[in-house]
Order: structure tokens, then C-alpha cells, then sequence
């Protein structure tokens, strides 16, 4: 059944939402979206590192962006730049270095469009395999660091008085996150994976109470809008990842209506 | 690692120093299991940076600590929850330690506070939340507890009754507990030992002890010091409701 293109499509989204899910209610409580971004634009320089070196694509990008992510916290102790600058000086700088070295690699044909927004024709069976091993490998991860990493985002010195070691759960939280855009890359694109993690845990903040509650709504909305995003794309014949992002942009919208009748309520 | 015999936490000539400024220095105390240590001092002494240091919190330090427990409960003086946080009085029980629906009950009814259970971290009073963060500390029964102004925000009789509280928890859990307050009056009944900071440690000992010292006259006034001796003397007897006098 995995012959077709579109089911294969399908079953690799539907296994990044139920990754990206719990992942971008972290991302969205701990205010690392522009970190998640600069990962992201990392990524291209990892899939040209792919193909120069005939590695795998998902490696190859994994290692790139915990490399950037390496980086940043180094360039954040030896400067003084204030974190937003340097997010930008390597997420631009490694998207520019990406696109120059596609120039030099003229024997290889890029699709570039597809690299910066998603190709669903692109998802063969052993994508599949690395999105839902490598996405089960980062949702235990995850399960395995909830508390220290939910007890710093709280509060960090509970955490660490308390004796959770958040400074490594912030560490592990660092690779995951890399983990996660290597795997999503090639059906969301590198310009729209933040997006993926974002809106569906955005959307979930708007409906929940609870940090469970958020989790669990933000991975049925990322559930909903691949299912959504995509068959619209197969329908008017647009490019996977904006077609999942909007269809995110709409759950969201919606969820803001919980919102108005909430403060009605309270009125 | 040695145990000295009951100790919790033990700090030899400890400081830290932040941006080439000591923020506090050549702090020795060590708090013991059934033991309440006080800490008091002016604005900027050094208390909450002491407290830090006891729980690990600060990294680079001058001196050493030496932590034997790490069952730890801990009410920091400043705690800001973020709005981008879904959460409720019953998910912050849960922060650090997976606790029995029936404890946190337990905990947050001794603290006065059960009916917010279910409400939003958020929409809590400072009083409140304040009472929250003690039944936390609390509900996870731990070795040591170190509270950091816990009763700020609360109502005078809330106040007296949380002291009361963290006695009585002091008492039959046989914890140590670090506090820091600048309330003299409600504080010095309970507390075995007191340190007075001042950037270093100006002086220490029984709550009469220090109420003596020269230097601690100096730094909270005369009045001060009788507040503290105040509490020295035992009573013998009891003022019932009618102003009659029964002995004990």
C-alpha cells in the first residue's frame, strides 16, 4: 500500500504531527521559535552536505543543525551580541553557505523549491522508516526528560534545587530539536518546519488548561492539518508544506473563537 | 563523603561572587534534621544568594557545600510563572515529584488553599500562590526545606498560622529547614539557631545570642534585639478567654 505516493505522503505527516506535537508546546513555552528557525535554515546546508558526500539526508542534517545549535551556545558565551542577532547571523549565514555550495554542486540537479517548501512526491519508503523510528526515538526522549525539562521551563532554580538537572534536560531538549527538522524536512520544507511546530501548539494554548491538555490537542491538530494540507495539495496541486501550514493557520483561527467566548464568559 | 551526624546541608567559607562583586561571602552554617535555621539581615545581605548556594542553584562558588539529601523542597522569594504556560494549582503540585491525588489534598488543605485546586496558576492572588509554593515544598515530605520569605503576601493570621504550620511540619517530619525572614517577632519562637548576614555572616547562635550582639544592635536597632530576647523566656502559664491566669 505504500506504493502510492500519496498514502506514503500521508503516513510520513501523520508521523511528524505526532512528533512535532509535544515538541512545539516546548517550543512555544520556552520562546524558541527563532531557535527552531535558525535549525531549520541550517538544514539546507545538511542536505547539500547529503549530497555532496552521499550521506543520508535526515543524518546529514541532524549533524549540521546540532552543529549550529553547538555554535549558537558557544557564540552566546564568547559575545556580547544579543541572542536575536546571532540566531539571525547563522540562520541566514547557513542558508546563504547552503545555496552557494548548490551552486558549485552543478553535476546534481536541486530541486530548490522543493528543499525550501516540501515535496510530498519526494517521501520514499525509507523516509518512512526514519520519520517513525526516529520520531518514536524522540517521543521517548521526550517522555524520559518531561519532568526536569517541564519543571525548568516553569521555573529553572526549582528545578534545579530540587535536584531535576535541567541543564541537561535543556541539552537532550537541543538534540531533539535537531532530530525533529531532520526528520520533517523533506515533507514540510525548511522554511515551514517552525511553522508545523508552532501553530498546531499555538492553536492547542488556546483551548487548554492544562499542560497535558496542550500536548495531547496540539498533536490532533498537527494530526488534522496533514490530513487536511495534504489532500488539498493533491487537489489544487500546491506544494505540501504551505497546504499543511495553512490548513494549521485555519485549526488555529478557529481555536480563537474558544478564546472570545472565554473572556465572554468571564465579562 | 562523611555524614556528620544529622546534617542536611553544610556550607564551609562559602561565596559567590556575580559580575567581580561579592554578593556574599564566608558563610559557614549547616542545618541539621529537626533543626530550623534562620537567616535575617538588611536588603541585599546576602540571604537569598546563601540559600541558593545551600541548594545548588549557584555553580561557581568560593568555598564548598556539602549536600546529603536530595529529597529538597524549596519556596524561592521571587517566582514568575509565564502566561505561555497552561497550568494549574494541581499540574505545579506535580512539578518536581509525582505525588498521590490524596497528599496533594492533604497538603494544599493544611495550607488553606484546596478549593483553588483545579483554578489557573495565573488568576492566584500573591497570597495565594504564596500558600501554593508552601504546600508544594511541603507535599513531597522532603529532607530539608528551604523557604525564602515563605509567608510574603499573607494575611497577618495567615501568616501566624503558616508559621505554625512549617513548625509542626518541622516537627513530625523531622526535616531541616532553612528560612529566611525578616518577620523577628513570629519567627524567633520557632527557630534553633540564627544567622545574621550582612554580605558575611556578622554573627550566629541562639536567637538570645544574637539578640545580645553588638553588631546585630547596630544593624537592626535597639528594638530589634528585644523582640528577640522577648521570645527567650518560657511561659509558665496560659491567659484564658475570660483574662484568667492558668498555670501550666
Amino acid at each position: 500500500m505504500f506504493d502510492d505516493f500519496f498514502i506514503r505522503a500521508l503516513v510520513a505527516g501523520l508521523g511528524i504531527a505526532l512528533v512535532t506535537g509535544p515538541l512545539g508546546c516546548f517550543v512555544v513555552w520556552r520562546r524558541l521559535s527563532y531557535f527552531g528557525d535558525t535549525l531549520a535554515h541550517s538544514a539546507l546546508l545538511g542536505v547539500t552536505m547529503a549530497y555532496s558526500l552521499e550521506l543520508n539526508i535526515a543524518l546529514s542534517v541532524f549533524i549540521i543543525s546540532s552543529l549550529i545549535a553547538l555554535i549558537l551556545i558557544q557564540l552566546q558565551k564568547k559575545t556580547n551580541l544579543p541572542g536575536d542577532a546571532l540566531l539571525g547571523l547563522l540562520a541566514h549565514s547557513s542558508l546563504a553557505v547552503g545555496l552557494v555550495v548548490i551552486g558549485f554542486l552543478t553535476f546534481i540537479r536541486f530541486d530548490i523549491m522543493g528543499l525550501l517548501f516540501g515535496d510530498i512526491l519526494a517521501v520514499t519508503t525509507d523516509d518512512l522508516l526514519i520519520i517513525w523510528t526516529g520520531g518514536a526515538v524522540i517521543l521517548l526522549v521526550l517522555k524520559l526528560i518531561w519532568k526536569p525539562l517541564f519543571a525548568s521551563t516553569v521555573n529553572y532554580e526549582l528545578a534545579e534545587a530540587e535536584g531535576l538537572n535541567p541543564d541537561r534536560a535543556k541539552a537532550i531538549f537541543t538534540i531533539l530539536m535537531a532530530a525533529v527538522i531532520a526528520i520533517s524536512i523533506k515533507m514540510v520544507g525548511l522554511l515551514l518546519i517552525t511553522g508545523m511546530l508552532i501553530i498546531p501548539a499555538a492553536m492547542a494554548r488556546n483551548i487548554s488548561d492544562s499542560p497535558i491538555k496542550m500536548v495531547v490537542y496540539s498533536i490532533i491538530g498537527g494530526l488534522l492539518s496533514v490530513i487536511l494540507g495534504l489532500f488539498s495539495s493533491l487537489e489544487f496541486n500546491t506544494s505540501s508544506g504551505p497546504s499543511i501550514i495553512v490548513a494549521a493557520l485555519i485549526l488555529f483561527i478557529l481555536s480563537l473563537l474558544n478564546i472570545k467566548q472565554s473572556i465572554k464568559l468571564k465579562n | 563523603m562523611s555524614r556528620e551526624n544529622n546534617t542536611l546541608v553544610k556550607l564551609n567559607n562559602a561565596g559567590f561572587k556575580q559580575n567581580g562583586k561579592w554578593l556574599v561571602e564566608g558563610v559557614t552554617i549547616a542545618v541539621e534534621k529537626g533543626k530550623i535555621v534562620t537567616l535575617i539581615g538588611p536588603n541585599g545581605s546576602g540571604k537569598s544568594t546563601t540559600a541558593k548556594i545551600a541548594l545548588g542553584i549557584y555553580k561557581n562558588i568560593e568555598g564548598s557545600v556539602e549536600k546529603y539529601t536530595n529529597k529538597v523542597g524549596y519556596v524561592p522569594q521571587k517566582i514568575s510563572i509565564d502566561w505561555t504556560l497552561p497550568i494549574r494549582v494541581r499540574d505545579f503540585m506535580l512539578l518536581t515529584e509525582n505525588i498521590k491525588e490524596e497528599k496533594i489534598d492533604e497538603a494544599l488543605s493544611l495550607t488553606g488553599v484546596i478549593h483553588l485546586k483545579n483554578k489557573s496558576l495565573g488568576n492566584l492572588s500573591g497570597g495565594e500562590f504564596q500558600r501554593v509554593l508552601i504546600a508544594r515544598a511541603i507535599c513531597k515530605k522532603p529532607e530539608l526545606l528551604v523557604l525564602d520569605e515563605p509567608v510574603q503576601g499573607v494575611d497577618y493570621t495567615g501568616e501566624i498560622a503558616l508559621y505554625e504550620l512549617i513548625k509542626k511540619i518541622s516537627d513530625s517530619l523531622h526535616c531541616g529547614i532553612l528560612l529566611i525572614s525578616h518577620d523577628l517577632h513570629t519567627v524567633m519562637t520557632a527557630t534553633d539557631y540564627v544567622v545574621c548576614l550582612n554580605g558575611h555572616v556578622c554573627c550566629s547562635g541562639s536567637p538570645m545570642d544574637v539578640a545580645k550582639n553588638n553588631e546585630y544592635k547596630t544593624l537592626f536597632g535597639e528594638q530589634a534585639s528585644q523582640i528577640l530576647s522577648v521570645y527567650e523566656h518560657k511561659h509558665d502559664h496560659v491567659h484564658s478567654d475570660e483574662g484568667e491566669i492558668k498555670k501550666n
